[in-house]
This record gives C-alpha cells, structure tokens and sequence, in this order.
C-alpha cells in the first residue's frame, strides 16, 4: 500500500505566536516543529505501510526553514518527504492549501493519503474533505480508530453521540483525530536514518496550482478581556464555596 | 437575495447548530435552508418555526451522504445563485462544506462567530486562543461559504412556516468502493449533552490519571451537569474526543463551567471562555485558567472533588 501523509510545520505553541502587521498572516520563524497532532496521522500512515510492505510518503506545504519538523517525521520512519515550499503560496488559505496538497498526492501516487483532522494553528478543519473531493475519492473523516481489513480500510469515525464502523477500499482520504492510535517515538537509528532521507522540494509553478485565496484578513484587534475574579486557596473548606457559588448561580 | 443555511437532521429534527444559524439569518431576511434529512419530512415544520421560507430537502443519501449531499448542493448553486451559504462547524456539516468548496472552487472561511449578513458577508472568527479577534472579507465572486462555530448565536423560534418544499434526491457519490457503515455505536445517548447542559464539569492533566476521571463523573451526577475535557487528556486516550471542549473541540457556553485540574491553555480557552460563570480549582496558583475564573480554588482537586461531590448529594 502506497501511503501519503499531509504533514505541517508550525511555530512552536509553546512560544506565543504573532501577526505580521503589514500582511496579517501568522509570522513563521525559520525553525518550525512538527505540528503535535500530525504525530497520529504518520502513526497511522506507518503502520499501514509497515503492515502491507508499503511506502509512505509525506507531503507538506509551507515554508522549508531548517526542517526540524519534516525531520522529526522522517526520524518516525517515514521513508522521503515532498515539501512544497514558494513565498507565492504564503497566506494561503484552506482550498488553496487542499490544491497543493492534491497535487503533490497525485505526482506521487497513493492507495491511502492520511491527514490530521485540523492543523493546530490554522485548525480551518476542511483540508482533508477537499483534498479528497479534488482527488474525486472518497473521505474517511474523524477517523479514531483505523484497522485493516482484508484489502481495504476498517475506521471508527467520531460522531455526535458515539461512533460509527465504516469500512472502505482504498483509495481513499483518511482524516484522524488525535488519540487515534499511540505515535511512536523516534529511536536514535531513526534520527540518524532522517539525515538522509530523500526530501524533494517543489513550488506551486511544479504542481500547476495558482494561489488566489479569494479571502482575506483585513482586521485584527484584541478581544475584550474577561475579567479574573476571586481566587482561594482550599483549607479544607474550598468545597463549600464552590457550593456557594452554585447556589448563587442558582444551579442547585 | 436570500441568505442560505445547510442544516442537518439529528434525532428526527434539525440540528440545534443549524437553528442558531436560521434564526441569525431570518433577523436579516429571507432564508433558504438545504436540510439533509431522512425520507421522511421530519423536522421541516420546525426550520419553517426558526425562520425557513424556502427547503430543499435532500433525500437519501444513505449512512455517509457527505459526497453526494455536496455534489447535490452544488447543482443547486448554480442554479439559484444565493450569495451566502451557512454550515454549522459540526462533523458531517464540516465535509459536506470542504468538499463542496472544493467542487465549486469558492474558498470557505472556518470557526466564524459572526457573519455580516447582506453587508458584505464579513467573517468575525478568534484566534490565538480567543484572544485576538479578526475580520475576513471574501474577495471574490459567491458563493461565500462560512462555517460558524455552535453556539455563536441563540435559536429562537419566530413562529413562520415553510411556504416551499422541494425534494432533492440523492445519487450515490458514485466512487469506486465508496465507504459503508458497518455499524453504529451510540456511546452515550441518555444524560445531559455539552450542548445544552446548563453546568459542566471539565477536567484536566491535573486529574493524573485516566481513572481520575470518575471525580469528574461523580461531581457532575447530583448536578445534572455535561462532563467534559481537555485535548491533553483525550490525547493521552482518557476519555473520547466527543467530551474534548476548545479550539479543535466543542465550544461551550453553560451557566457554570468547572474547570478541575485544568491549567488553561489557550487551546482550551478559546471553547469555553464565554460560559456565563467560571469555576477552577488548581494547584497551581499561577495557573492562566484563574485569570479567567469567577471563582478559583487553589487546592488539591483529588481531595476538593470528593467532598464537593458528598455535599451536593447531601443536598439531594
């Protein structure tokens, strides 16, 4: 099974993030990290490379910078990675992402493209469903299970009240929560192996894919603050406040 | 120019995120609603009392109608031609608008809290955990699609009727191996919902321990409240994603929200910050979800919970 994971590089979340005033668009410092949720969707990938004796490829948009993150993903075992890097793409936003990420699947070829449900700094949530509508292939979303089943796919998608089984037969998009499975973490071997990986780099001219938004920011202020109120520490008693202030709520 | 919502059917009646997002509408004009139901016209008198004049009701489209509902709705673009079109960010809502923007090549804007209806179509979303707030213009031609964060707006009934019905029946997506469901679990379909529960109680990597999490069960018991959780802990696998509150979960709004062993990351902010009341207990009094909090504990949640949870069922 040919495997293709969409994987991102962010600014790291423990660090606060910032605008760019003159664009609006989200400052990206040369040494980006994996984006965490990601981690599920190689997990993922891997084990149905691993299991079918098959490749898996990553494919990523944005800014190359020192590729600790496109590093840390290959040190997980994923064999090459296709990183899609062109200032004309910068401010992207879902659709145009989904475009490039299409693209770059079908240069490379799959049975399955996995994806995380939503990045951790765009979160717009849509990338994978359109990737797959391009790709005009079907979308495995939500996905917090993954199994394979004879040829095909067996997932656990997350609903509103539970979940439902959905079996599928490649190809196809497959969109994972976090918590899907348990990532690994990368060994020594798997570092020093990243090293030397294959990593192509493309533009948006390589792919055939333009870059009109359609949408864009044109403000950005701060939101009103909520104001802090009372703080206690709990002697024993931290309890009956908090009945208090129920009460006072009146939900009791 | 009429102001179009998707909505989806749930438990034989449109879902309330989409009933928020007709009554936002109908307080602007006219409303067109394309209600993905069953077979039956379950639940069109209710889009009708929300604000709906018109519905296109899309038929069956079987256990997974996300593909063949988008493909469906595109045709009915191109012929009505509306401006905008409204998607509550829910599971089925979200890949009905993704692959939609993809077929029609119009961009869709995600996480909006509010919508410029008929100025515009600007986009109010937050980023940064809540604490910025921007304003997204499209800058081409509509379709404009939004997906709106639940909860952004308040359903209200306004008492109309739906004058115009027509039914849309669905192909099949008509891809090669097209997915099936196999089965349906319902986890939990008694008890109160994160939705509408007027308390929640939320934990955190504070609890320790998946098993930690049972404080969190039994405190919300005697209080009739939702339970809900961090992404920390529903990554670490302790509960379902379905009870993960902020960013990249629910967005909540109760009377009261219990924040228990919960630091407040700006991820988590971001779902919960706009709950009438706050209340976290913390160990650590430098925690950033006390600067949010109406009122904070700083105490050990291992031992305030137990006790929290005898005095309310003392109270019957």
């Amino acid at each position: 099974m040919q495997v293709v994971v969409c994987v991102k590089q962010i600014p790291d979340p423990a660090s606060p993030s910032s605008l760019d005033p003159a664009t609006n668009r989200l400052v990206r410092p040369p040494e980006q990290v994996l984006d965490d949720t990601d981690r599920y969707g190689i997990e993922v990938g891997l084990q149905l490379g691993e299991k079918t004796g098959g490749s898996v490829t990553l494919v990523s948009m944005g800014p190359t910078g020192t590729m600790q993150g496109i590093r840390q993903a290959l040190a997980m075992g994923a064999d090459k990675a296709v990183i899609v890097d062109d200032d004309g793409l910068g401010g992207s936003d879902a659709l145009t992402t989904a475009k490039v990420l299409a693209a770059a699947a079908r240069r490379e070829g799959f049975d399955v493209l996995v994806a995380g449900v939503e990045s951790t700094d765009g979160y717009s949530g849509v990338v994978p469903q359109m990737v797959a509508e391009l790709l005009d292939v079907p979308a495995l979303t939500f996905a917090r299970k993954v199994e394979l089943e004879g040829q095909g796919l067996r997932i656990e998608r997350q609903t509103a009240g539970g979940f439902d089984v959905v079996d599928a037969d490649p190809p196809a998009v497959l969109a994972v929560t976090a918590g899907a499975v348990e990532p690994r973490y990368p060994t020594f071997r798997g570092i020093m192996a990243a090293k030397n990986k294959p990593v192509d780099r493309l533009t948006a001219a390589d792919l055939g894919v333009g870059g009109n938004p359609g949408q864009e920011v044109v403000s950005v202020a701060p939101a009103p603050e909520r104001q802090a109120g009372e703080v206690v520490e709990d002697e024993g008693t931290g309890h009956l406040r908090i009945v208090e202030f129920l009460e006072g709520a009146k939900v009791i | 120019m009429s102001t179009w919502v998707f909505a989806e059917e749930v438990d034989g009646r449109p879902g309330e995120s989409a009933l928020e997002l007709v009554t936002k509408a109908a307080g602007v004009g006219d409303v067109t609603v394309v209600y993905l139901g069953g077979d039956t016209p379950a639940g069109i008198g209710a889009l009708g009392a929300y604000g709906a004049r018109t519905v296109y009701h899309l038929t069956g489209g079987g256990d997974l109608p996300a593909a063949s509902a988008a493909a469906a709705l595109a045709g009915l673009l191109e012929r009505e031609q509306p401006e905008l079109v409204l998607f509550a960010q829910t599971y089925t809502s979200r890949d009905v608008a993704g692959r939609l923007a993809a077929r029609i090549d119009r961009p869709v804007v995600s996480n909006a809290v509010d919508v410029g209806i008929g100025s515009g179509n600007a986009v109010t979303s937050e980023i940064f955990g809540g604490t910025q707030v921007v304003i997204t213009e499209f800058t081409g031609p509509g379709p404009h699609l939004v997906l709106v964060r639940p909860k952004s707006f308040a359903a209200e009934e306004c008492g109309g009727t739906v004058d115009r019905v027509e039914v849309v029946p669905l192909a099949g997506a008509g891809h090669a191996g097209s997915p099936r469901v196999v089965d349906k679990i319902v986890e939990r379909a008694e008890g109160p919902q994160l939705s509408d529960a007027k308390v929640i109680v939320s934990g955190g990597r504070g609890l320790g321990s998946a098993d930690a999490y049972v404080l969190i069960d039994e405190v919300a018991e005697p209080l009739g409240a939702a339970t809900g959780a961090t992404r920390a802990i529903v990554d670490a696998g302790w509960v379902p994603y379905a009870k993960q509150v902020g960013q990249t979960g629910k967005t909540v709004k109760p009377e009261v929200y219990l924040a228990c062993g919960i630091s407040g990351a700006m991820q988590h902010l971001v779902g919960m910050k706009d709950s009438k009341r706050i209340v976290a207990v913390n160990k650590d009094p430098e925690a950033p979800i006390f600067s949010v909090a109406d009122l904070g504990i700083v105490g050990d949640l291992h031992k305030v919970l137990p006790k929290l949870t005898e005095t309310l069922r003392a109270r019957g």
